[in-house]
């Protein structure tokens, strides 16, 4: 029997080895990995022992630091212009009687929830240099639209990707400032503006800061859209690292290690200083009385609508536009549109990309279990069990943020490419299997499941689980007969987001994919990149067809009360 | 069956922080004790460590002979009622009831009976089939009650189970929960920081404060005998005067302000500075007294309440009752107070130990 120095009950054992569950799954999957990588970024072919060849190279080469300054470049100024539309965007939805307000709120969400990719592919299809507007505009009016390929046009998709990330986080916030403050600061005299501008935004910077760093995380760690809009040699630090692992054979992949360590410092650079920044400005507020919504009507109502809808509906072209092209005829080399209403590209999923799309399902759905299980059980350590270990436990929930998709990618290749030779001279190794996709799903989405979960434990009142265990429920049976059964609603919302985002995954799937294991967000990335456009279109689709579904299961599960970031 | 509860030298620590102080009790079979105190008193500490869910750092809990130490909160057959309730919210009322008997393999065809008859007992027969979220707080605290009680358990414990309740439904909710409890016969450990409550329900209880026990008695001796200053002003109202004393032969002579002189019976000889505490309604108006004048009077319908300003600057308070008068004094009156000496206290002021009988 196991017992604690003090002679704790030994009941609490299950928890010790659900501690030890969770940190060796954590081990093995991101701390090993992550490790191997570090290791593997200090050794290079080109020298003897442990060197810092890679990142003499990296610097001294306009080749790759040039990509360090393109990708602070494409991830900056996206959050600067992000917090621009974001900010009034949930200024004017919390406080003013937007027409049609739930409508724009849930198609900002679903713009946000589909891969950052088919935002780019959209944008081409629009303002491609073959693009349906640029051709309309040149036609017409032999006006030359600017190019979309390069930094400009990465920017431009990435804000009105990821604006929704600062609207999310914002609107929450506001929604949540008591109205008496703000009566408060009129009472003494200040103006509306002022008002604003002294009192409702500075309360709110956290959230903001909260907002824009989602964004500069998204935006550092967008492997596809740089993919798609680079056009010539433009090339970030995720492009990069693909392409160094491409190039370099024998799976070393040093340079491409020594890549990811500066992407993963950069993003712990960037927490910290928000971190922070932010630590000094929490605001803790329950709102008893929500905030005053302005009532207007006529024309200024209409008036403070249009902006609002003007951006969401912005935010969502990409989607529409992908369903649109899905249905257009293309010509035989399935290169151009041509006129005409098809259900060709569906028929093709059905002939060649059915394993594609079974395999997005059984992946993600495999993923699913495991991240509800963990995710519950990981929430609950938290918690309730936090001990010394849960800050521990914190910083790992925190890692998938810290390091992009790609990355993780890399580290699974480097650290799986090779467990062993079996007896008859088979090679072990986890690379090119199915089970190293779920995993890395798993890994990465897990967050947002906990994230619910904890929050939602957070709340409910411990008591409740001990009146089960006084009545004579081992606390084990308690955990799975009232804890768990209890957490499920709460959890079920941030599962179905990980579960979305699992199905949307690109970053580290093509990275460890093998034609075996392709899914279709990476069958719809590479069709589009080989302009096969019209299969594309289909694929992602069904993406988004299947992540607009979901959501709004959620949604009405939830009554709204869900949170998306 | 129910049992005795033995807690010996019981201790409880958080780092440095000694909540429960090597307390000492026997509780008997059948009897409703309560721990009375401050919050922070370490109440809630000493129960939790009887149910299960607090370790015991030090000394020994024992049901009669059994040490319950390492019994893990499951298997110790306690009911017990949370300050909140605790109710299951995924299940409705007779479920909730259910629980305990499910867990304990009650044979299937007996468990709607006890349930009907414990929720019959708690008066809520009719609600069997709400949802926690239907019923009001008074309910829940029913569902609660009878939910802890259907196991017959061998201990009940409660904390504070009326706290969250208003005024009216507490006083109705601990008649019915005293009257269950004389019925069912279960060794129970209640848990307040009401003085009042604790005094209208209990067989004895336990004042305590900052981790130790301060007095053990039955609410009539703990309220007309408190064992010291702490006690005497936690439970009710008291006045603490400064004296000196000469006590000889179980009678000692107090020099109070103003020259004014009292003789109280002591069970010890005793020299030297001493504290008298007086309860408001054990003082009078008299001609011989302490001298001091009329500061506000306060009427409350049975009792008049004043405040009184004695020659050293202390103000006391002190009740006479309205069918004993026939008007009410004005405020700035000069006035002489005097005492019960049968009634009221005397401690030591260093040791704060009793010296009256």
């Amino acid at each position: 029997m196991l017992k604690s120095k003090k002679g704790q009950p030994f009941y609490k054992d299950f928890w010790f080895w659900v501690k030890i569950l969770i940190f060796v799954v954590f081990l093995l999957f991101l701390v090993y990995p992550f490790y191997t990588l570090v290791v593997n970024s200090f050794y290079s072919s080109k020298a003897d022992g442990f060197t810092f060849y890679n990142f003499t190279r990296f610097f001294t080469k306009k080749y790759y630091y040039q990509a360090l300054g393109n990708s602070l470049k494409i991830s900056l100024i996206p959050t600067l212009l992000s917090v621009l539309i974001g900010v009034p965007m949930a200024y004017l939805q919390t406080r003013y009687n937007i027409a049609g307000k739930t409508f724009w709120h849930v198609l900002i969400i679903l713009s946000l929830m589909c891969p950052p990719f088919l935002g780019a592919y959209s944008w081409i299809i629009l303002f491609g240099n073959a693009g349906i507007v640029t051709q309309f505009l040149s036609n017409l009016f032999g006006f030359q639209m600017p190019s979309i390929y390069g930094e400009g046009g990465i920017c431009a998709v990435f804000t009105l990707k990821l604006f929704p990330y600062v609207y999310l986080y914002v609107s929450g916030a506001m929604g949540a400032i008591d109205r008496s403050i703000e009566e408060c600061a009129e009472n003494l005299g200040s103006g509306k503006f002022r008002r604003l501008l002294t009192v409702t935004v500075p309360v709110v910077v956290p959230s903001i800061a909260a907002g824009a760093l989602m964004v500069f995380m998204t935006a550092l760690a967008d492997y596809g859209t740089p993919g798609i809009l680079a056009g010539g040699d433009f090339r970030t630090l995720p492009t990069l690292i693909y392409n160094e692992y491409l190039s370099e054979t024998g799976g070393n992949a040093n340079l491409a290690s020594a890549i990811s360590m500066i992407i993963v410092i950069i993003a712990l650079l960037i927490l910290f200083l928000q971190k922070l920044w932010v630590s000094r400005k929490n605001y803790t507020m329950s709102a008893l009385r929500p905030p005053q919504i302005t009532e207007y009507s006529g024309g200024k109502r209409f008036l403070v609508t249009l902006p609002v809808a003007i951006v969401s509906l912005v935010a969502f072209i990409p989607q529409m536009v992908v369903v649109l092209c899905s249905f257009i005829k293309t010509n035989y080399s399935n290169f151009v549109f041509e006129e005409g209403f098809t259900l060709e590209h569906y028929a093709e999923l059905g002939r060649s990309l059915t394993s594609q799309i079974q395999n997005t399902f059984v992946y993600s759905t495999i993923a699913i279990v495991f991240i509800l299980v963990l995710g519950i059980l990981m929430s609950y350590v938290i918690v309730r069990k936090r001990g010394k270990t849960g800050g521990g436990l914190d910083m790992l929930m925190m890692a998938p943020y810290v390091i992009p998709g790609s990355v993780l990618g890399l580290c699974y290749i480097v650290a799986f490419n090779y467990l062993g030779t079996t007896a008859d001279g088979t090679v072990i190794k986890l690379t090119g299997t199915a089970a190293i996709i779920i995993i890395a799903m798993i890994i990465r989405k897990m967050p947002y499941t906990v994230r619910s979960g904890s929050a939602f434990l957070m709340q409910m009142d411990p008591s409740v689980e001990e009146a089960s265990v006084n009545l004579g429920v081992s606390p084990m049976k308690t955990f799975v007969k009232v804890t768990a059964r209890l957490m499920l609603p709460g959890v079920l919302s941030g599962a179905i987001i990980s579960w979305v985002t699992c199905i949307n995954e690109l970053s580290t799937s093509i990275m460890l994919y093998t034609g075996k294991t392709m899914t279709i967000t990476i069958a719809a990335y590479t069709n589009i990149v080989r302009n096969s456009v019209g299969t594309g279109a289909a694929l992602a689709s069904i993406l988004t067809l299947t992540s607009g579904v979901l959501l709004i299961i959620v949604f009405r599960a939830s009554k709204g009360k869900v949170s998306f970031v | 069956m129910s049992h005795a509860v033995i807690i010996d030298r019981a201790v409880k620590t958080y780092g440095d922080f000694t909540a429960v102080n090597g307390i000492s009790l026997k509780i008997n079979p059948g009897e409703f004790f309560t721990l009375l105190g401050p919050s922070g008193c370490g109440k809630t500490t000493l129960l939790r460590m009887i149910a299960g869910f607090n370790t015991v750092d030090g000394g020994e809990i024992r049901f009669d002979d059994k040490v319950i130490n390492n019994v893990p909160a499951h298997k110790r057959d306690i009911g017990m009622v949370f300050q909140n309730y605790a109710i299951f919210p995924h299940l409705n009322v007779a479920d909730n009831v259910a629980y305990g008997l499910k867990a304990r393999h009650v044979p299937k065809d007996q468990i709607p009976p006890r349930v009907e008859e414990a929720l019959k007992m708690v008066q809520i027969d009719q609600l069997k089939t709400r949802k926690p979220n239907e019923l009001s707080g008074g309910q829940q605290q029913r569902v609660a009650l009878a939910r802890a009680f259907v196991i017959e358990p061998s201990v009940l414990l409660m904390d504070e189970p009326l706290s969250n309740l208003d005024a009216k439904l507490r006083v109705q909710m601990r008649t019915t929960i005293k009257k269950l409890q004389r019925r069912l016969g279960i060794t129970t450990v209640y848990v307040t920081h009401d003085q009042e409550e604790a005094l209208a329900i209990s067989d004895r209880i336990a004042v305590m404060n900052q981790g130790n026990i301060m007095q053990i008695g039955t609410p009539e001796e703990i309220y007309r005998k408190p064992a010291n200053p702490f006690v005497a002003n936690f439970i009710g109202v008291s006045n603490f005067i400064d004296c000196t004393i000469k006590a000889v032969k179980n009678s000692a002579s107090v020099s109070l302000p103003g020259n004014y002189s009292v003789t109280i019976p002591v069970t010890k000889d005793y020299e030297g500075e001493a504290i008298l505490s007086a309860r408001p309604e054990q003082l009078f108006f008299d001609e011989a007294g302490i001298p001091g004048k009329i500061n506000m009077s306060v009427f409350l319908g049975d009792f008049i309440q004043y405040e009184v300003e004695l020659v050293t600057g202390q103000v006391i308070e002190l009740n006479e009752y309205t069918k004993d008068v026939d008007n009410i004094r004005k405020d700035g009156e000069e006035v002489h107070i005097s005492m019960n000496t049968n009634q009221v206290s005397l401690y030591e002021k260093e040791s704060e130990e009793v010296l009256s009988c």
